[in-house]
């Protein structure tokens, strides 16, 4: 499957995004501020995770005049949400041209069995995971990039940090794992067992992992890239800060110099408040949003 | 030989892989000062744009345009755009460092990108080795127009894909995504004579 042009095109794009920021923004003012600040790309969408999450209600795909505008108004590649399993959204969004699918659970679910067969666009898509099991069925559905879920609109990396370490080490662990040993793990995970074969040995994951889901400070940023992700979505945490522009910047710089201390410290001085935080502990299992899709 | 490839963002480590198959030893560069240690530089695909913003705000700019004009460079997609003279779609700025005016993103959108088998120029072969070539093309710019210098090696549909003229190289396309080393070869036989 990886060697198909179609699924290479698609995993070409998120190749060029690596080391690079996208940023969630609701409305053309917004996109152009993160274009501007160095975003790599913009994910067009109605409400931020954290109003999403404060107002209730279904989330759905965005408004068609209000991803137009932001599709008008920027030159980075634009990217947009279908709810999980709402593949009459997908087929919207490819129509529409956006450059990358979101399979979202940041939106309500539309289907709590299914999700969508993304073989079947030409779009490429990404797709959230908290696992290794979870990453490989989305990559066997046809998602051309994962990015780990964290927990969306919360601004607490908490979550964003569980994900990334149990994907890392779940292949650190199939690297050393026997043949023999591999149909038992690749039931374990619940996972096609040609794509377990191929993890075990290139130690990797077949599409580009990107992280996401309460990624809110600079530093956070940095956090996940030096823990192995290969760049960074942020979501509500540059326009529910006090300085969008300032922090939108920063969080760029954070991500580029992830390992460089000094870099670190520039990228973090003269920010103004960060989001309101959420401890993720304290929320119900009902409010949490890395639970929707399997 | 130390080859630096810009990795402020973009695809570099793709293209890191494919010098180092060529034994070559590849830099990831994010400072300036790095730009000394270098004999030959290559701009990633990315987004051009967040890279220019990126090279002025970390103080890269002006050092840029004093390595182009004494050693080489190979831009590839979104670093050709960078190389050239003039940009559209939407206009910025560039290096300036080729004679050639490139659109952006002239294809179209994501879903409008493709792979396609070229037929090289007499001299891409001569200078590499025979056979067509595989260009991935992702929300790719094209090469409006090149100015007397600059020399075309590949071209797909009349338009030219891949253009040379003095220490310089510029692709519209990705050949880091493929197996066919040609072009990072070509790029490290300029770098050798330089």
């Amino acid at each position: 499957m990886f060697l198909t042009d179609e699924f290479r095109l698609k995993v070409g794009l998120a190749e060029q995004l690596k080391g690079g920021v996208i940023m969630d923004v609701t409305d053309a003012s917004q996109a152009r501020i993160a274009q501007e600040a160095g975003a790599v790309a913009v994910m067009a969408l109605e409400r931020v995770p954290a109003d999403i999450r404060k107002e209730g209600g279904v989330a759905r795909m965005a408004n068609i005049e209000k991803m137009r505008e932001i599709m008008e108004a920027v030159s980075i590649p634009v990217m947009a949400k279908a709810r999980i399993g709402h593949f009459a959204e997908a087929m919207v969004l490819q129509a529409l041209k956006v450059d990358y699918i979101d399979e979202s659970e940041v939106l309500t679910p539309a289907d709590e069995e299914h999700h969508i067969d993304k073989h079947g666009f030409t779009a490429p898509f990404v797709c959230g995971a908290r696992n290794l099991g979870e990453a490989l069925r989305r990559i066997a559905e046809g998602a051309a990039m994962i990015r780990t879920k964290g927990e969306a609109g919360s601004g607490n990396v908490v979550e964003a940090v569980r994900h990334m370490r149990a994907i890392r080490q779940q292949i650190k662990h199939l690297t050393v794992t026997g043949r023999d040993e591999l149909p038992r793990t690749a039931k374990d995970l619940q996972a096609p067992m040609e794509l377990v074969e191929w993890v075990a040995r290139e130690g990797r994951l077949p599409v580009p992992n990107f992280s996401a889901g309460g990624i809110a400070t600079p530093a956070d940023a940095a956090l996940v890239m030096n823990l192995g992700a290969e760049a960074v979505f942020v979501g509500s945490g540059v326009f529910k800060s006090q300085d969008p522009e300032r922090r939108a910047a920063s969080i760029v710089k954070a991500t580029t110099f992830f390992s460089d201390p000094e870099k670190l410290l520039e990228s973090c001085a003269d920010l103004g408040e960060p989001m309101p935080g959420l401890d993720v502990a304290s929320l119900d299992e009902g409010e949490l949003l890395q639970t929707r899709g399997w | 030989m130390k080859i630096g490839v810009l990795a402020l963002q973009g695809d570099f480590e793709a293209h890191s892989q494919r010098l180092a198959e060529l034994g070559a030893e590849p830099v990831e560069m994010r400072y300036a000062s790095q730009l000394r240690e270098v004999q030959g530089l290559i701009l990633p695909g990315g987004e051009s744009s967040t890279n220019i913003i990126l090279l002025e705000r970390e103080g890269l700019w002006d050092e840029l345009l004093e390595f182009a004009r004494e050693k080489p460079i190979l831009g590839t997609c979104a670093g050709a755009i960078l190389l050239a003279s003039q940009v559209s779609n939407p206009p910025q700025r560039s290096l300036a460092a080729m004679d050639m005016s490139v659109e952006r993103n002239a294809y179209g959108r994501q879903v409008d990108s493709s792979i396609r088998t070229v037929e090289p120029e007499p001299e891409f072969t001569e200078r590499t080795a025979s056979g067509s070539l595989e260009a991935v093309f992702i929300r790719a710019p094209i090469i409006r127009s090149i100015g007397p210098q600059a020399k075309p090696l590949l071209r797909d549909g009349g338009e030219p894909i891949l253009v040379e003229q003095g220490l310089h190289l510029a692709a519209t396309f990705h050949p880091e995504l493929t197996a066919d080393t040609r072009l990072h070869k070509l790029f490290l036989d300029k770098v050798r004579s330089t």
